[in-house]
């Protein structure tokens, strides 16, 4: 069985795959990829299913130790990487061989960077999946951030692979899938709870990214919102990517470690085929909103998923 | 997306991908004022979600992700690549239309015990204070009431418990604490509940239970499940330290 030892855990990794859906009446979050694009093109690369489970990195990478023969891609921000003294491509899969170390550092664009080895990460599975739900300490590695020490198995697949294969994705699909600081929303389930003024503010202003910003949300800095409702209405389910505005006017988008319900008016809902791009936001990066219609959406998301699903996107 | 139905069903676009179907009192308008939280907590609308949630549930809907159910809603992600929020919302309909012919497990009797007041229940003091009572009969009167089971969410096995005795009913602390233990009861408005994990919160701790509400090598992971019956059973610290020891 093959093994990626971690030398160095680097600021927050954990193993992620597409997360558990359909656990939401037991109040479990479905958790998952923060940019589940790049962990998808990732798994490609090294002839993994879409959903095989990797590591997330997040603004700051570690360093692994492969003590036997695998192939590798990094994909998502460029965090630069060396495997000994060579430096590794992203988006294109990496042959490692036996006792190399591969040495990430500090993220050069987006907040996170996906490792997909051949044959996945193999973890004990909880309801189905492999995602990593660091709130309640469940899923992924012991359901914790990986540590300094830890030794991580690889998938059957990856021991018995024999040739490597020189993969890279297209770089128009790349261009396609840059991340967006102009994120596309729908109207909210509580969006008349805002005057058409303050909406008007909303869509207008531009928002920071705050310090405290998790998986479980991203917490926005700006002009504070208020609702013409006021206060704290009686919890209901919410969605991925829901705009909530808290009680002192402050938007939360909510995240893939998401509480399941929740008490706060929400504005507007981040669109399926933009999600990806709040996992590549960082601390202090400045977004603004912009309302589309729900057709729009539709069309948005399939040509996301055509983009993933064509010939074309992985090369060799 | 905002279209009525019958008199309480409502259907309304969540996310492009999510629909959410309330059984509960129309929209607010515009600076029209909210109605208050508790009169749309009724277990008419409850009766419905547990209704429409296990129809679902029996007979699962082709390109339906996840369901998140709450006090008078259900929450329903969808795959928008398989379902249009139109082609659902006609769907669920017709489960509705069919849904008084459900037949509802007989909800379960629970009882957790609880150890009330002191370093485990820190809140108790203030919460009796507030409505003029000791600390014995707040927590007798908290004890005494059978609650529902109204929908799990937040967490992981986190039951939204209801309702609280009005004469005990108190608003969330201002300020919500960086970690509450595993086990902590807690009260906010006329909500009660356990926390299952150690995790920031801000309702008002009364008390602790030694019971574990949600173990994932356990075969039914979440000890409550929407639609059971909960009544809390005071226990000595003695009793409490001796359970917790027996459940380690």
């Amino acid at each position: 069985m093959s093994l990626i030892e971690v030398r160095a855990p680097g600021l927050l990794t954990t193993v992620q795959d597409l997360g558990r859906e359909g656990f939401g009446p037991m109040g479990v979050s479905p958790s998952g990829a923060a940019d589940p694009v790049a962990l998808r093109i990732g798994n490609r690369l090294v002839g993994n299913a879409d959903g095989a489970a990797g590591l997330e990195m997040t603004l700051l990478g570690g360093t692994f130790v492969f003590p036997e023969r695998a192939e590798i891609a990094l994909t998502g921000a460029d965090f630069h990487a060396t495997l000994d003294d060579t430096a590794v491509v992203w988006w294109r899969s990496a042959e490692v061989r036996t006792g190399q170390t591969l040495r990430m550092g500090p993220t050069r664009s987006g907040a996170r960077c996906y490792l997909c080895v051949r044959g996945g990460i193999d973890v004990k599975l909880f309801l189905g999946s492999a995602s990593t739900h660091l709130l309640s300490g469940l899923g992924g590695f012991e359901g914790r951030a990986l540590r300094k020490g830890d030794v991580l198995k690889i998938g059957v697949a990856g021991g018995s692979f024999r040739t490597f294969r020189k993969r890279s994705v297209a770089a128009r699909a790349l261009a396609q899938l840059a991340p967006r600081k102009v994120l596309r929303v729908t109207a909210g389930p509580q969006s008349d709870w805002f005057s058409e003024e303050t909406q008007k503010s909303f869509y207008a202003g531009t928002y920071r990214v705050a310090e405290e910003s998790n998986r479980m949300g991203l917490r926005l800095e700006g002009a504070a919102i208020a609702s013409t409702v006021g206060g704290e209405m009686i919890s209901e389910g919410v969605s991925l990517g829901a705009v909530q505005i808290t009680a002192g006017g402050l938007p939360i988008i909510l995240f893939v470690e998401q509480q399941t319900t929740g008490g706060y008016p929400k504005i507007a809902n981040v669109i399926s085929a933009d999600l990806s791009s709040l996992g590549q936001l960082r601390p202090r990066d400045e977004i603004r909103f912009e309302l589309v219609e729900l057709e729009t959406t539709r069309a948005l998301l399939v040509e996301q998923e055509k983009m993933l699903a064509s010939k074309e996107l992985i090369l060799g | 997306m905002v279209t009525s139905g019958k008199a309480s069903l409502r259907f309304q676009v969540a996310s492009d991908q999510a629909l959410m179907v309330c059984f509960d009192a129309p929209a607010k308008k515009n600076g029209a004022k909210a109605p208050p939280l508790q009169n749309q907590i009724t277990k008419e609308a409850h009766e419905q979600v547990r209704r429409l949630l296990r129809s679902v549930e029996m007979e699962p809907i082709a390109g339906v992700r996840n369901l998140h159910p709450a006090y008078c809603s259900l929450l329903i992600k969808f795959d928008a690549l398989k379902l249009r929020h139109e082609e659902l919302e006609e769907i669920v309909r017709g489960y509705i239309d069919r849904m008084e012919k459900v037949r509802l497990p007989e909800p379960r009797l629970i009882e957790i015990p609880v150890c009330y007041g002191g370093e485990y229940g820190p809140d108790l003091k203030d919460v009796a204070e507030l409505h003029g009572m000791t600390a014995d009969a707040a927590s007798e009167l908290h004890a005494s009431t059978p609650y529902i089971v109204y929908f799990l969410g937040f967490a992981p096995g986190f039951a939204y418990l209801g309702e609280v005795a009005e004469e005990l009913a108190t608003p969330r602390l201002p300020s919500p604490r960086k970690s509450v233990p595993a086990g902590s009861v807690g009260l906010a408005g006329r909500q009660t509940g356990v926390y299952p994990i150690a995790t920031p919160g801000g309702w008002r701790l009364v008390g602790r239970t030694p019971l574990k509400m949600f173990q994932p090598d356990r075969a039914e992971m979440s000890l409550l499940a929407l639609g059971d019956r909960v009544r809390f059973v005071p226990i000595s610290r003695e009793q409490f330290a001796k359970a917790e020891l027996e459940n380690a």
